[in-house]
């Protein structure tokens, strides 16, 4: 299931970001990061609002604000994303390397030119079409690989359902034929019917060719429909990295944390994992998770180290293996 | 009773965006309603919540009819129902801090004086902690955001909860923390609730019933234009 046996394209180790604050306060949005994609592969990172997803996101595209600080690396083929000129991140990663699929696409268009005029332009400043045929041509091309029909190229955003401009942005993703796609959100505020659908087509697109997909949600059940692995991030940390199958199915995820948030599930138990996430800019200095969680010991004073794929001095073993 | 009987309701008279809808919900109830975006049902709850004229049909509150919507409804009225949204970014003002934006409802109905202790119950039930109550929705997680605009809308202590997508942004957890909260205030207080959303097996879990949109408005009036199925109504209703 996993494709393991393909070089990786996009590779995150030890990424961190911080953000320094007026009064020298420091906010540790992220914390030596440490995951690989590979072609063909969809890896899901999850976890709360304000953990640190939406940071890491901005870091592999450099849009990271002037106070913040990044360390680590993030190998996207032979090039470092986080050692990259603005130059470089301009000309060569956004839109070529890296295909951004945004969390609002309503937002995300421009509100007064029509779809087609927004993928011309993107068309143009991308590939090597030339000349208003050529261009014109390109540009429907790849709104049919987004599935966006062509009927409604002559439409401003405004007048698309959410379904169709989320079609509209990944269509414009699709345009620079990036190896990497980055989806930051895309399913939130979206029905049920549509979360499936638009998950199911970003799928198609990892399916069918050489890309692999990077998609950052809260959203557990479209985590559990698209993905290979999931990342599970909490107060600016990887905390579990496993297989969706695993993770979601048998023998379930072994992280407290994760844990805590499959049972919050109405499916499940539909209880919330009590207390709130840690402040990034005042984290403790053992486990972030240790003031939330029921087996917490006197070790969890100490930060746990990440062993397969896991941070926590105690993890969940399945029943078949305790002795 | 909280009843809505045929109404019909929408932006513009020609092209109304429900038609002919009617449900009930008795004290104490929790009814979910259910339906794909765009499909009137926010609209709908609007009209509950006295926050949108309908052009035709009744609302009757405790079986009284409701006859003025929005700052022309009755105070006792208005007070009687407490509204939750789905975007909290949209639905506070970024100016208050999360303290004031709770105490609003207190000051703008003249109960200053018992903001202290509301604040003080409310805080815990809702999830908050103190030092949040100091900072304002900048500083803030769209969680936390919204953990205060339930306070908001508890504050007042509503017979009446009408929650549209009150969690169609937050995490499991959160969701299931809010959900908690609301579900405490109702066996405290036997306040009746309607749930507007999209995530079945959400409203299932919740509600003791369930309405799919089908089931409320009327059937067969061909397929509405959709204006845009990701932009949220402000939460100041346009002029009527």
């Amino acid at each position: 299931m996993t494709v393991t046996d393909r070089p990786p394209v996009l590779s995150v180790r030890g990424l961190s970001v911080r953000f320094l604050m007026p009064g020298g306060r420091r906010i540790a949005a992220v914390t030596d990061a440490h995951f690989e994609v590979a072609a063909g592969e969809c890896l899901a990172l999850i976890g709360e609002s304000g953990c640190g997803k939406s940071v890491l996101a901005s870091a592999l595209l450099g849009l990271l604000p002037s106070n913040a600080q990044s360390a680590g690396q993030a190998r996207l083929g032979e090039l470092d994303l986080l050692a990259a000129d603005e130059r470089t991140l301009t000309r060569t990663v956004r839109g070529r390397l890296i295909g951004l699929i945004p969390q609002s696409p309503a937002a995300h268009l421009t509100p007064v030119r029509t779809v087609r005029s927004q993928l011309e332009e993107t068309v143009g400043a991308l590939t090597d079409a030339r000349g208003r045929t050529a261009v014109r041509s390109a540009a429907e091309s790849a709104a049919e690989r987004a599935a966006f029909p062509a009927d409604h190229l002559d439409r401003h955003p405004h007048q698309l359902s959410g379904g169709l401009a989320q079609r509209a942005a990944t269509a414009l993703a699709l345009v620079g034929d990036a190896p990497l796609l980055l989806a930051d959100e895309p399913t939130t505020g979206l029905d049920r019917d549509l979360v499936d659908h638009t998950v199911d087509e970003l799928r198609r697109h990892v399916d069918d060719g050489d890309r692999a997909l990077l998609m950052i949600t809260h959203d557990l059940a479209a985590a559990e429909r698209i993905a290979d692995r999931v990342a599970v991030m909490y107060a600016g940390r990887i905390v579990e990295l496993a297989n969706t199958e695993a993770f979601f199915g048998t023998p379930g995820p072994r992280h407290p944390y994760s844990r805590g948030l499959l049972d919050a599930l109405p499916e499940r138990a539909f209880l919330p994992i009590p207390g709130m996430p840690p402040e990034l800019g005042d984290l403790p200095d053992g486990c972030a998770f240790a003031p939330r969680c029921e087996q917490v010991t006197d070790a969890c004073a100490a930060l746990p180290p990440t062993t397969s794929h896991i941070a926590c001095h105690h993890p969940h073993v399945p029943e078949d293996l305790r002795a | 009773m909280l009843e809505l009987h045929d109404i019909t309701a929408g932006y513009d008279r020609k092209a109304p965006v429900v038609r002919n809808a009617s449900l009930t919900v008795a004290p104490g109830e929790a009814v979910g309603l259910l339906g794909p975006s765009g499909c009137g049902k926010s609209t709908l709850a609007r009209v509950a919540a006295l926050l949108h004229r309908p052009e035709s049909g009744t609302l009757l509150l405790d079986g009284e009819p409701v006859r003025h919507w929005r700052h022309r409804a009755p105070r006792d009225l208005r007070t009687a129902i407490g509204v939750v949204f789905q975007q909290p970014r949209l639905s506070a003002d970024p100016r208050l801090r999360l303290i004031d934006l709770i105490a609003e409802p207190l000051r703008a109905t003249g109960r200053r004086d018992e903001v202290p202790d509301r604040i003080t119950e409310l805080t815990p039930a809702v999830g908050l902690t103190p030092d949040l109550l100091d900072r304002r929705p900048h500083e803030v997680s769209d969680g936390q955001l919204q953990r205060a605009c339930l306070a908001r809308a508890l504050v007042l202590r509503p017979r009446w909860l009408i929650c549209d997508e009150m969690t169609a942004m937050l995490d499991a957890s959160t969701t299931a923390a809010l959900v908690a909260a609301v579900e405490n205030y109702r066996a405290a207080t036997g306040a009746g609730l309607l749930a507007v959303g999209h995530d079945q097996t959400l409203l299932r879990r919740w509600c003791d019933r369930l309405l799919h949109w089908d089931e409320v408005a009327a059937a067969g009036m061909g397929k509405l234009p959709r204006a845009s199925g990701l932009r949220e109504p402000s939460v100041v209703p346009p002029a009527t």
